[in-house]
């Protein structure tokens, strides 16, 4: 590490502690041109990926799902299928892989817990008054230390997007700095709800922001808006992590969340990762994909390279 | 790792004779007084097939069936039934795209996601585009009633060999005349399954004629009395000759030539966005184009932090067999052209200029060449200078949009540049000053046909593309 690195370095540490400082570094990040950014998603979209490699993408993709349930109905018992179905995804295959954590709301949490205890998978839970994250700063803190003593050892947190619309960078910063210290050792993904967001060049600067405040994940979606994740989206967000280790040495993972259904789409998500940032973010702790329905579709795609034939939806587990 | 399995486009999709005639008037003849040429996959070597090499006597036999057509069949037909037949062609290309775009991949050795997602969808565009024109030529612009020139003597590179084509022949039917291409003898394969596919869509005889061969074929065409229009793309050393060969006479003439484009980066631009433009500017077909961007001049303040974004991307890029879904950088066209390419890429090292190219394994057999750029390239250097039609890029530094703009004129070409900024104004301002037939901003290498393309200076004179590509097959 050079000397101007260093002091580089220390230097964004000491960002957030001006509104004015925020702003400047945040606007002062290169612009993200949108036709241009689409245009890239969509030939990384082209890759080929078969046999082999499909087969690698497909075991991969299943290690990095978040398997999620975020339904007012949700209950005891069906939280309690989906953590079993995220141990064992395939019941005929014991050489599937397990999937990389279950996603649900802090009340359901101490039910899933007792299902993954020791497993391997993560435990994450929404917090910070998910979706919206409109209540007071010390309710959305409550509901994350809430979920921690749970079992959570992952949160997703949703960033505060009326105050960053707003221009109130500083306000959604302290906000992230205190979740992530109610997180204690939990990890914390950083919801952005690109959606809400609207241009690619707020996505970029949310993500830096995200980063700076010291979030461990960002992540596009809640899946409760129209516009959840895209390949543009988490083009430009993987470009951020590229250049935030670059600046500072710290990597952080990126989560694409709602909207990814198939197989396919999850590859173009894994190409995108792989020529993007490369080969270090090709793992669950790194990249997760926050989905419910993809993880049976991959399972079918798996199944069919094994055996050569594809079995219809009954013979996969629902949740 | 996530290493990508091979993914190789079948290329059973196409059957590839052993060998081809001159399609002349209407059907596959024998050269009555040349001898024949093979032509070669690149990629491999390997012989693809036997092509007739057409002599004066070829050529002369037809521009006769060209100008027979012109007179009984095409020139009396109206614009609408001449529509007619310019959208069964396109929508024949457009169903057998496979075919012609793995052809075009084997046979020029440009990577078949190219041929696939570029080539051959625009050179369909570019028929539907010129048969909506044909029965309504009173509204180009061009006077109440434009009349066609007669025969045109088409003469094609190899970098596009069948976009070309469409280039050339698409707007010269719609407006009415008939022609005789000549493709480049090392990519003449497209031509000839295009040859097959106006049979197929009973387009009358001698409206299309292709006569294969090299340089003397050219010249013969070109030369011939009984053309009245010769069209020509290529290098600007032919271009010269082409020009002094027709110069005194009636003949109409439309040159397409060399280029050395200036693709500019302000300090502002999207640094992401303009590193893909920069490899796209240079590396797409092997930077086989005439208006790629070979030359990056980029704001001083910027040029490590775009230099180093661009040196990883660079490592991305996947060189290899041009048939698999995967590759993006395809073989280098012929023997002479790698020669030549080695031979500039040598004199920029030589004259002090630093290369530079990513870790990348090159086949044993074909013609290859590592994706190259050199840095601290100043204006004296060859590289800065002379079209290199390769995967190699010269970078140079600026200061101002003054200086970016006396630099990126400083040549005896004009074809096309680039600029990339997030101001509007400047982009305007760059516009408005740049020498150049095309600019794009925030872009780079796009085509439409409704877009007139050509170039300034030694770049060529007339436009091909929009409505503007009618008026060089026009009388006007």
């Amino acid at each position: 590490m050079t000397a101007t690195a260093t002091s580089a370095r220390s230097d964004l540490s000491e960002l957030g502690r001006s509104e004015t400082a925020l702003r400047t570094f945040l606007h002062g990040l290169p612009g993200v041109d949108q036709v241009g950014a689409e245009q890239r998603a969509a030939q990384l979209g082209t890759r080929s990926i078969k046999t082999t490699a499909k087969a690698q993408a497909i075991d991969l993709a299943i290690r990095m799902v978040d398997l999620t349930t975020l339904e007012g109905a949700d209950t005891p018992g069906k939280v309690r299928a989906l953590a079993a179905k995220a141990l064992r995804p395939d019941p005929a295959d014991p050489s599937c892989p397990h999937v990389g954590a279950v996603c649900v709301y802090p009340s359901m949490v101490p039910h899933v817990a007792e299902v993954l205890r020791g497993s391997g998978v993560h435990l994450a839970s929404v917090a910070t008054a998910f979706p919206s994250g409109q209540a007071p700063l010390e309710v959305k803190l409550a509901d994350t230390r809430a979920a921690v003593e749970a079992g959570a050892d992952e949160i997703d947190m949703v960033i505060n997007r009326g105050a960053f619309l707003a221009g109130r960078y500083k306000e959604v910063y302290d906000e992230i700095v205190a979740t992530k210290e109610a997180c204690g050792d939990a990890h914390l993904k950083v919801i952005l709800e690109t959606g809400e967001l609207a241009t690619y060049d707020n996505v970029r600067r949310a993500s830096w922001l995200a980063m700076l405040a010291g979030g461990d994940f960002v992540k596009t979606s809640t899946g409760k808006v129209p516009v959840a994740a895209t390949p543009p989206v988490t083009l430009v967000m993987l470009e951020a992590v590229r250049d935030f280790r670059a600046a500072t040495g710290r990597q952080v993972g990126v989560k694409p969340a709602g909207g990814i259904r198939t197989s396919k789409d999850a590859i173009k998500y894994l190409v995108m990762v792989n020529e993007t940032v490369g080969p270090d973010w090709l793992d669950p702790d790194w990249f997760r994909f926050g989905a419910s329905t993809l993880l049976n579709d991959l399972l079918m795609q798996r199944t069919k390279l094994k055996t050569g034939v594809y079995s219809g939806p009954d013979y996969f587990t629902l949740d | 790792m996530f290493e990508y399995a091979p993914a190789p486009e079948s290329r059973s999709v196409v059957d590839i004779k052993p060998s081809y005639g001159l399609f002349i008037d209407g059907e596959f003849v024998d050269p009555t007084d040349g001898g024949t040429f093979k032509s070669v996959n690149p990629a491999s070597e390997e012989v693809l097939a036997e092509v007739a090499e057409g002599g004066a006597g070829d050529v002369d036999r037809a521009v006769r069936a060209a100008r027979a057509a012109y007179e009984k069949v095409w020139g009396p037909m109206p614009g609408r039934d001449r529509a007619k037949y310019l959208f069964r062609i396109a929508r024949i290309i457009q169903e057998r795209s496979r075919e012609l775009a793995v052809l075009e991949s084997l046979d020029n050795g440009k990577p078949i996601k190219e041929s696939r997602d570029v080539d051959v969808p625009l050179v369909a565009a570019h028929f539907f585009y010129y048969a909506g024109w044909a029965d309504k030529l009173p509204y180009a612009g061009f006077g109440p009633d434009p009349k066609p020139l007669g025969v045109a003597a088409q003469v094609i590179p190899w970098n596009f060999p069948l976009l070309m084509l469409a280039w050339k022949i698409a707007p010269a039917l719609a407006a009415g005349n008939t022609v005789v291409l000549k493709p480049a003898e090392t990519t003449p394969l497209t031509a000839l399954l295009f040859a097959e596919i106006c049979q197929q869509a009973d387009l009358p005889a001698g409206v299309v004629n292709i006569v294969t061969g090299a340089g003397d074929t050219g010249r013969a065409l070109v030369e011939h009395p009984g053309v009245d229009k010769v069209a020509f793309t290529g290098s600007t050393e032919v271009g010269k000759a082409i020009a002094r060969a027709v110069a005194g006479t009636r003949k109409k003439v439309t040159l397409e030539l060399g280029g050395k484009a200036a693709n500019i980066v302000f300090d502002d631009a999207p640094v992401d966005q303009a590193v893909e433009g920069i490899v796209n500017g240079i590396f797409f077909n092997q930077g086989h184009v005439c208006c790629a961007g070979s030359r990056l001049l980029i704001q001083e303040s910027v040029a490590d932090r775009v230099l180093e974004s661009l040196k990883r991307r660079m490592a991305q890029l996947r060189v290899g067999d041009p048939l698999d879904k995967n590759t993006d950088i395809g073989a280098i066209n012929s023997a002479a052209q790698l020669a030549r390419i080695k031979e500039l890429s040598d004199a920029g090292s030589a004259e002090g200029a630093e290369r530079w190219s990513p870790p990348c394994e090159l086949p044993d057999r074909g013609f290859w060449f590592a994706p190259t750029i050199f840095t601290g390239v100043t204006q004296a250097h060859r590289i800065a200078r002379e079209e290199i039609f390769g995967p190699v890029l010269s970078v140079l530094t600026f200061r101002t949009p003054a200086e970016a703009v006396e630099k990126a004129n400083n040549t005896p070409y004009g074809l096309s540049a680039g600029i990339w900024t997030d101001k509007g104004s400047r982009i305007l301002w760059m516009a408005d000053r740049l020498r150049a037939g095309v600019v794009w901003a925030n872009t780079f290498n796009k085509f439409d046909p409704t877009s007139p393309f050509g170039g300034y200076k030694e770049s060529g004179y007339g436009r091909e593309g929009g409505r503007h590509g009618l008026e060089g097959y026009l009388n006007v």
